[in-house]
């Protein structure tokens, strides 16, 4: 009796842990973030991608619909090349527009898509060209300050 | 002449140190390897499964819903003069999965299991039950310390995966209902900078490590005591302050290594 009541518990103990890891993987650690795994590939080419990283979200009007997969550099165009992982059930019309936004002032930074009008869908594997590139808040200070000191001479 | 003395008595000390170093390595991999031995017994090991675990449970379980308050508490003060209150799920977790989830459940099982282990093994020892085992042909190694020390090591990850997870519900607690932190905003910061692999297992395999360790250095420091009531009393010093020491200064190695 006592030996079964010693084990009724480890096991339960082992359970309670393993429980634990699943909700921290969940909960905690985003390994849902796997959903994303059977939508299609997009591609974007920017000039500047700021802070953006791997696994941030790529956003339409709000609401997150994929993730970036990786950042690279294009050697010829010296572009920075942005992939996507988009949902499989959000078709986008070929015209569509990329940009990098921050989420407030100093927030993380996400891919913005603006959908655009045509009848034909981007194909999984294709190219956004119209892209923004994110805003470098420094750069933007200096041209400030610089218009400033013009402006008052 | 007494100044002559000094080399000769540093050199007898620092060869009985690895003299001692040898001799306790080598009594871990009798009692790691002594699991095939026909003297283990599952049975042992669950009891101390229990013993170690389930008893811990509790107090492991409100030290972290006051570390994670606290973690949060802390982290809002510092966060909110730079208007970076969203990072607070993300400081919370990080901190408690890479850090002092691990290190606080080594520690606090030092205190809790480890002096305990030691005090029953010298105590073992004093009362010349190890002897009697041995003259019984019985294998010492996977009759007492295997059992302990695989508990030891199955035992503190699973209490640091539940001390992490108490921590950030403690964390969140005092972040969202009482301070007002979003809650959204809390998890998802905490979703997107948080990685199964690099800090939830990470930390997981840290705890790990400081099990093996902290078992070790008691199992050691009993088997080793020198068996009067006395010896006991400081064997179980001796073992939660190596024990912790060690925990700490491994700690410091691990995340040298593992966080690049």
């Amino acid at each position: 009796m006592e030996k079964r009541a010693i084990d009724w518990w480890v096991g339960i103990f082992v359970l309670l842990g393993i429980a634990a890891l699943v909700v921290l993987a969940l909960r905690v650690g985003n390994l849902s973030g796997f959903a994303y795994n059977d939508g299609y590939v997009l591609h974007a080419d920017f000039s500047d991608v700021g802070g953006l990283k791997v696994r941030s979200p790529v956003k339409l009007g709000g609401v997150t619909i994929g993730e970036v997969t990786r950042i690279g550099m294009d050697p010829k165009t010296f572009m920075a090349h942005v992939t996507m992982r988009i949902e499989p059930k959000v078709k986008l019309p070929t015209d569509t527009g990329a940009s990098i936004y921050t989420a407030g002032l100093l927030g993380e930074q996400y891919v913005a898509i603006q959908p655009g009008g045509m009848p034909q869908d981007l194909k999984p594997g294709g190219t956004i060209t119209m892209t923004q590139s994110a805003v470098n808040l420094d750069q933007l200070i200096g041209q400030m300050v610089f218009n400033k000191a013009s402006g008052s001479k | 002449m007494a100044f002559l003395d000094f080399v000769p008595n540093l050199g007898r000390r620092v060869s009985l140190m690895v003299l001692n170093l040898g001799t306790a390595t080598r009594f871990l991999l009798w009692s790691l390897v002594a699991v095939i031995n026909r003297h283990f017994s599952m049975q042992q090991l669950f009891k101390q499964v229990y013993g170690f675990g389930v008893r811990s449970l509790l107090l492991m379980m409100v030290a972290a819903l006051f570390t994670g308050m606290v973690l949060g508490f802390q982290g809002y003060y510092a966060l909110v003069r730079f208007g970076a209150t969203s990072a607070l799920g993300t400081l919370v977790a990080l901190s408690l999965l890479r850090e002092l989830g691990p290190v606080l459940t080594a520690l606090l099982f030092a205190g809790r299991a480890g002096s305990a282990l030691t005090a029953e093994i010298g105590s073992m020892k004093a009362t010349e039950q190890l002897s009697a085992m041995e003259m019984m042909a019985v294998n010492l190694f996977a009759w007492v310390v295997a059992p302990r020390l695989w508990a030891g090591i199955i035992v503190v990850p699973v209490l640091c995966a539940i001390f992490d997870l108490v921590g950030v519900f403690g964390g969140y607690l005092i972040s969202v209902p009482v301070l007002g932190v979003d809650g959204g905003t809390f998890w998802a910061q905490m979703q997107s900078n948080v990685t199964f692999s690099g800090d939830i297992l990470t930390g997981l395999f840290k705890a790990l490590c400081f099990g093996l360790v902290v078992t070790w250095i008691a199992a050691w420091q009993g088997y080793a005591a020198r068996p009067t009531a006395e010896g006991v009393g400081n064997a179980t010093t001796r073992s939660v302050v190596t024990a912790s020491l060690a925990v700490l200064g491994l700690d410091f190695i691990l995340t040298a290594l593992l966080f690049t």
